[in-house]
């Protein structure tokens, strides 16, 4: 479903992605791990059609997202790592502007909303501004809503990011089930080391924008010789701490944080 | 539905939720009305140019337009800060369709804006020439409104951060404001203050906007539309350009 080889990403002079290769199949749970600054994002980018490798080749179920933008925008959905809801309309009316961005037919989009809704337990909820919801509710909202159009696969870059641990059992339930009903593909990326040894079939962890281990998380215990995935991930990507740079995005959302609680 | 249509529902909506948001945005209009309108009437009646307030009514409308239109053009930051954005942009729709359904939907919302400050200024007491003079005023605000919701999509995409925003607020709105004429008549200025002010699009929506309810012109009518047309259409242009070269 996902093909990736030799994978290279330059920014000016800093490699961000130095020559990846993996591969993910049709139906499967791939979480992609690392610290931050590994690469993830920036590979899920070129997997999402969002930045053009430097090098190497990308196939997603059988086309390159580089010249083929649009047929390979209608096969996946995403749930960013940052919210990407517009707050001040209802969790229906997000859904219906996602429904005709991605050309779904009228009946079959009021079907599969009410459909996906009630499954993500949004349905009572649906004419309220979504800027009343609580961060698991639009976590939910955000991957019903990327279902949508019946991608083949889904990309969810750490959906459970500030989630409590309620909430984050829940989504993970979710997921599973929708990958089960509707064999989607789900790639996913997280800190939450518990959550990819639960749902994952296969776990790539990338460092310094290299993959250095693949395979399922009892094969990484094993490499490791350690009791869990969270000593593993530390024994392949030492314990420095990655420091990563503050854009002008976080210290804007920083302060709309700050403004939405004085009011 | 289409994709435009559903974009330009999505700026509309938006638009009519933020009830405070309007009633504020009708102070300043007003402020303007009272303060200038009443307080500077006398000496310009006394200069014999007859009434302020029949006066500066069509530039106070032009006004809450451009303000209403570079905002929601430049709100592209906001959506682009805290997400929305970038829903739109991963979506298999070409790029220019999600501009103008932008674009069209914050020029609806600034022509109803100048819609309720012209229902204000006839309260206050302007009184347009004949009543059919109307619908031609609405056609010069959508000219307004359009234009400068363009040029404020294309600044949006070009800032990054809330530090420009107070930049293009006194740098760029304002003199566009003062220098169109709004507040003044544009006959007599001395040379190179006129053409400055001649370099001023709103210069031309305010003068056609005066020329169709009130029956003075400054450039006549012809000359006022095809300008705006003619500047909406590169702003549009310049609009999607910018739009277009976006990156997440």
């Amino acid at each position: 479903m996902i093909r990736v080889q030799n994978l290279v990403k330059k920014f000016g002079d800093f490699e961000a992605v130095k020559d990846i290769s993996f591969h993910v199949e049709r139906g499967e749970i791939f979480a992609f791990l690392g610290p931050n600054g590994a690469g993830k994002t920036t590979t899920i980018k070129m997997l999402t059609t969002l930045l053009k490798p430097t090098g190497g080749t990308v196939e997603i179920d059988g086309l390159n997202p580089a010249n083929a933008q649009t047929e390979v925008r209608k096969r996946f959905g995403i749930v960013f790592q940052d919210p990407s809801l517009d707050s001040e309309l209802t969790a229906y009316e997000n859904m219906e502007i996602h429904a005709v961005l991605y050309h779904v037919p009228r009946a079959q989009r009021i079907e599969r909303t009410e459909r996906l809704m009630k499954l993500f337990e949004l349905w009572d909820r649906r004419k309220d501004a979504v800027k009343t919801f609580s961060g698991g509710m639009k976590r939910r909202l955000e991957i019903a809503r990327s279902m949508l159009h019946t991608p083949k696969i889904i990309f969810l870059d750490e959906p459970t990011l500030g989630l409590d641990p309620q909430s984050r059992n829940q989504l993970w339930t979710h997921v599973k089930h929708l990958n089960e009903t509707e064999r989607v593909t789900v790639f996913l990326t997280t800190h939450y080391m518990e959550e990819a040894d639960r749902v994952a079939q296969r776990i790539a962890i990338i460092d310094h924008g290299r993959v250095v281990a693949l395979g399922s998380s009892q094969e990484l215990k094993q490499q490791t010789s350690t009791a869990t995935l969270e000593e593993a991930f530390l024994a392949l990507t030492g314990s420095a701490i990655r420091d990563e740079s503050g854009s002008a995005a976080d210290a804007m959302r920083q302060m709309a944080q700050m403004w939405g609680r004085k009011r | 539905m289409n994709v435009i249509y559903i974009l330009w529902l999505r700026e509309v909506r938006r638009y009519f939720r933020s009830r405070a948001q309007i009633v504020a945005s009708l102070g300043q209009p007003v402020l303007y009305l009272v303060a200038l309108g009443f307080g500077m009437g006398p000496i310009f009646q006394k200069a014999g140019n007859g009434s302020y307030l029949q006066f500066m009514a069509p530039g106070v409308i032009g006004m809450s337009v451009l303000f209403m239109s570079i905002f929601s053009g430049i709100s592209l930051l906001f959506d682009r800060q805290f997400g929305f954005l970038k829903e739109t942009l991963v979506a298999p729709v070409p790029r220019l369709q999600i501009m103008l359904g932008r674009t069209l939907g914050s020029a609806t919302s600034a022509i109803v804006q100048g819609t309720l400050v012209f229902i204000v200024c006839l309260i206050a007491g302007f009184r347009p020439q004949h009543l059919a003079s109307i619908p031609l005023a609405f056609c010069f605000m959508a000219m307004i409104a359009v234009m400068f919701t363009a040029l404020g999509t294309a600044i949006g995409s070009l800032l990054t951060d809330m530090q420009g925003f107070q930049l293009v607020m006194n740098f760029l709105v304002m003199p566009i404001y003062f220098l169109s004429g709004a507040l003044y008549p544009l006959n007599g200025l001395p040379r190179v203050f006129g053409f400055i002010t001649s370099l001023d699009p709103l210069s031309y929506g305010v003068d056609g906007l005066r020329t169709v309810l009130t029956g003075s012109t400054h450039f006549g009518l012809a000359t006022d539309a095809s300008v705006l047309v003619c500047i909406a259409l590169l702003f549009i242009g310049l609009g999607s350009y910018f739009f277009s070269r976006i990156e997440l």
